[in-house]
């Protein structure tokens, strides 16, 4: 299909769906919908990073969830407007992922992975144990994010709020990548030595990367703390790194639509196959047909669900 | 042009690279050979800042070089090509040699504008395809090319940086008699605007091309000096060519 | 702070320390050895648990239900090296770390299933559950004693085979260079299966005799995951010794940070900021040595590779 017609009726389709489901009863699907919006975005930040820059980083749930944190302390203090609390998520997203880029991307291959692993286990204890914000329960939000003159609380204004979010992310994304910068990290990404032999500072590049990839990554965070009015540990808890990789690797590592459709396709499962009548009385252990299902792709079909409807070698 | 002095590297117990002092003029094509595992990659790796000195100084147009970061010696005009292809696989043969070329051209700290629009680019990899015989080849993507043409862009990706001083590494590496014949044309006709230090295993190739010509030993440098001195040296005969030159 | 305090936390983090060790060992074996990062690991420690819970109910001895905990786990371990994991060794860390993270899940699945959903109850064998008086008066659980005698018998048994038998001298050859070993008649698949094997009976072992401290749960393995990956990081990767020196580290690390800083704490600062500060840095604490190793030796303190 060609290529501008699929995107108009991708948008299309997000822009109709809410007014569908309103009009069929079945709100809950829109607020769905907005989860599949943030974590599409979330899973975006990680491909980026993943994907593209070829650094396998397990600690992404770090970022995600002190985003999301930073919403609920600024509005256990009293400080609920969006213009505040969102742009100190992504700041502060972003400086942790300075922080635990500029040491862990000294670093190769598995200590890499284990060593951005171990930072956000750092940042999950940090915030778990501020017994003043909640601790091993978790923070309730009074209300979403204040400051558009709107209510946020209605679900449907909140869909499209978020959706203008991921749809500008994604075309800032879509930018960066066919960039200088985009250039080189997917160099940096094919053969490092080679692009440091032709004169590139490659860790300057990778950290960049790093912290463009945690700020999108904060900013999904302060959505979700806004979606479910709760931030809760476990949000940064390394299964949700995890969950982020499995959602990258299911949609397509390193493809543009990566994270959305694999946000999109997991989200759909669990919701499959939890609660659904299909698993009948083991319906509480759909985990496990979605990790057969992870498996079965890791193994079997690599480049993912985008790898398997796209015609261009990667 | 390049100053190399009391040059050491050990690996462990190994010593890869033994106290080699060694000159490289502006302009020359010089020759540095020697049987396998003498040492010859590690010092290239060791001149272009891959690998860290143990002991020794390099020095480039006058500029200490022995402390400075791997990007910043090919800014200064230092470039290498591999004995083992190493190329952006997945890539194409344009987009490679663009890679390179906008490596020295500007800041890549640049996040909205599409490199597909820098022309300028594009134009400049054309003209490094063209002097490696693979204009025909631009569009295909790296992995697909034949061997011999993949040892062409291997060079060409460190043509593209405009280096003063190219350090190349078995360039013929795996060729046969056509291929190689092309390369030494190729050599033939970069020399005039870049300094070459080649590292050889075809001594046809050396010959023909060498303007002086270095021996490397067990990380030794043994002996150096123009063609005619090193093929007549006893020691050199001795450890390297021995049988070779007799015919 | 008192004397017994410290000599008693720092018998604790030993005992930890040790069960890190069995983990990590084989943890480090499979990884230094086969190149693959294993995250099902901590999954054979819970299962390691969950059979010695049920056998010690089933046999009603806890001397006799070791032995057959440590070999339904090895068996488990080796079914699965032989129809999963092989696959995954030529494949890149990527690929193996979503295909062991897919296993986890599948493995607290199926635990849920089997044994449901509430934590097990494994009681220390009768004869153990007292304390022990220690030279200078000081009591101490007997148990735990016990744990740090086997894991120290652990240790020494394991360095032996490592470095005095054949198969460990195989599976040093395995490691340097495969394509050798095997030209050379080394049964490459089948050494692989036996190491992999053995990681499982090391990591069962570790989760019957922790059970009856920690808890046995689903989840379990995933916490201590983590500190075992730690271990080898700092330890150096393939590296026995490396795994040893770093358990020990980590073990002691650890466990005198959550019971000392609080205490320290609380001396310098308020009683408030110490119970606000204490545990959060305690639980960083390790992460900040694992921080500072890599920094001074980004290949940890023991590399087993060049």
């Amino acid at each position: 299909m060609n290529k501008v017609l699929t995107r108009v009726l991708i948008i299309g389709i997000a822009i109709a769906f809410p007014l569908a489901m309103h009009a069929l009863d079945q709100q809950f699907y829109t607020s769905f919908a907005t989860r599949i919006l943030i974590y599409a975005m979330a899973a975006a930040s990680l491909n980026l990073v993943l994907g593209y820059g070829g650094m396998v980083s397990f600690g992404h749930a770090a970022f995600f969830g002190a985003g999301a944190y930073l919403v609920g302390i600024l509005a256990a203090e009293g400080i609920t407007s969006l213009w505040i609390a969102w742009p100190m998520a992504v700041a502060v997203a972003a400086l942790a992922a300075l922080v635990i880029g500029a040491i862990s991307l000294r670093t190769r291959g598995v200590y890499f992975i284990m060593i951005t692993l171990a930072f956000a286990q750092m940042i999950y204890y940090i915030f778990v144990s501020l017994k003043a914000y909640g601790g091993d329960d978790g923070l309730s939000l009074a209300s979403r994010s204040t400051g558009l003159g709107v209510s946020l609380a209605n679900d449907f204004v909140w869909y499209y709020l978020v959706l203008v979010l991921l749809m500008i992310v994604l075309y800032l994304l879509h930018r960066l990548l066919r960039s200088r910068f985009g250039r080189v990290i997917e160099a940096i990404r094919e053969n490092e030595t080679r692009a440091t032999a032709i004169g590139y500072p490659v860790y300057r590049y990778k950290l960049l990367c790093f912290v463009i990839s945690g700020a999108i990554a904060g900013l999904a965070g302060a959505l979700i703390a806004n979606q479910t009015s709760y931030v809760g540990p476990a949000l940064l808890h390394w299964v949700q790194s995890g969950t982020l990789m499995v959602m990258v690797i299911l949609g397509g590592v390193g493809r543009f639509w990566g994270g959305p459709v694999g946000a999109g396709v997991l989200l759909a499962l669990e919701e499959l196959f939890s609660g659904s009548p299909l698993l009948g009385p083991y319906s509480l252990h759909w985990q496990l047909p979605v990790g057969v299902i992870l498996l079965a792709v890791v193994l079997f079909a690599p480049q993912g669900i985008s790898g398997a409807f796209s015609k261009k070698p990667q | 042009m390049l100053s190399l002095r009391n040059l050491n590297k050990r690996f462990g117990g190994v010593v890869a690279v033994d106290r080699v002092d060694l000159e490289v003029a502006a302009g020359e094509v010089h020759a540095l050979i020697g049987p396998n595992g003498a040492g010859k990659t590690t010092l290239i790796g060791q001149i272009v800042g891959a690998i860290p000195s143990d002991e020794g100084r390099i020095i480039f147009q006058g500029v200490d070089l022995t402390r400075a970061k791997p990007h910043e010696r090919v800014r200064a005009g230092l470039a290498r090509s591999y004995q083992i292809t190493s190329i952006f696989r997945r890539f194409s043969v344009l987009d490679n040699l663009a890679l390179a070329v906008q490596a020295r051209s500007g800041s890549s700290f640049s996040f909205w504008q599409p490199v597909a629009a820098e022309t300028a680019l594009f134009d400049e990899a054309r003209e490094i395809a063209s002097q490696v015989n693979l204009t025909d080849k631009l569009g295909s993507v790296a992995s697909t090319l034949a061997h011999g043409e993949q040892r062409s862009l291997e060079v060409g990706l460190a043509l593209a940086t405009r280096p003063r001083l190219v350090l190349l590494d078995e360039p013929m590496a795996g060729m046969g008699p056509e291929e190689s014949q092309r390369m030494i044309e190729l050599v033939g006709r970069i020399r005039a605007k870049v300094t070459v230090l080649l590292v050889e295993h075809d001594m046809d190739a050396v010959f023909r091309l060498a303007d002086r010509i270095s021996v490397m030993v067990n990380g030794r440098l043994i002996a150096t000096g123009d063609p005619e001195k090193i093929k007549a040296n006893e020691e050199v005969r001795k450890a390297y060519l021995g049988d070779e030159l007799a015919a | 702070m008192s004397g017994i305090l410290l000599l008693e936390q720092s018998l604790n983090g030993l005992q930890f320390g040790l069960m890190l060790f069995l983990l990590a060992a084989g943890l480090t074996l499979v990884f230094g050895i086969m190149d693959m990062i294993n995250l099902a690991h901590g999954s054979l420690y819970m299962i390691g648990a969950y059979f010695m819970a049920s056998f010690v109910q089933a046999t009603g001895s806890f001397w006799l239900a070791l032995p057959l905990a440590l070999a339904a786990t090895a068996l488990v371990g080796a079914a699965l090296e032989i129809t999963l994991l092989r696959k995954l060794y030529e494949r890149d860390h990527l690929t193996q770390v979503l295909a062991t993270f897919a296993i986890i899940l599948i493995a607290n699945e199926l635990v849920r299933i089997i044994w449901g959903s509430q934590s097990l109850m494994l009681n220390a064998p009768a004869g153990l559950t007292g304390p022990v008086t220690l030279p200078g008066g000081v009591q101490y659980a007997s148990y735990r004693l016990a744990i740090i005698g086997v894991g120290a018998a652990v240790a020494v048994a394991l360095y032996l085979l490592v470095t005095r038998t054949k198969v460990g001298m195989l599976v040093r050859a395995g490691a340097s260079n495969r394509e050798m070993a095997i030209a050379m008649g080394v049964n490459i698949r089948r050494l692989f299966t036996i190491v992999f094997a053995l990681g499982a009976a090391l990591c069962a072992l570790a989760g019957a005799m922790l059970g009856p401290i920690l808890a046995v749960q689903v989840g379990m393995g995933e916490n201590i995951l983590i500190l075992a990956f730690v271990v080898i990081v700092i330890g150096g990767i393939g590296s026995i010794r490396g795994a040893f020196v770093g358990a020990l580290l980590v073990g002691l690390v650890d466990t005198m940070g959550r019971a000392l800083l609080p205490i320290g704490f609380a001396q310098v600062f308020s009683p408030q900021a110490a119970s606000n500060l204490g545990p959060s840095l305690s639980s960083i604490l390790i992460y900040v040595l694992m921080a500072a190793v890599l920094f001074f030796r980004p290949q940890g303190l023991f590399p087993a590779r060049g």
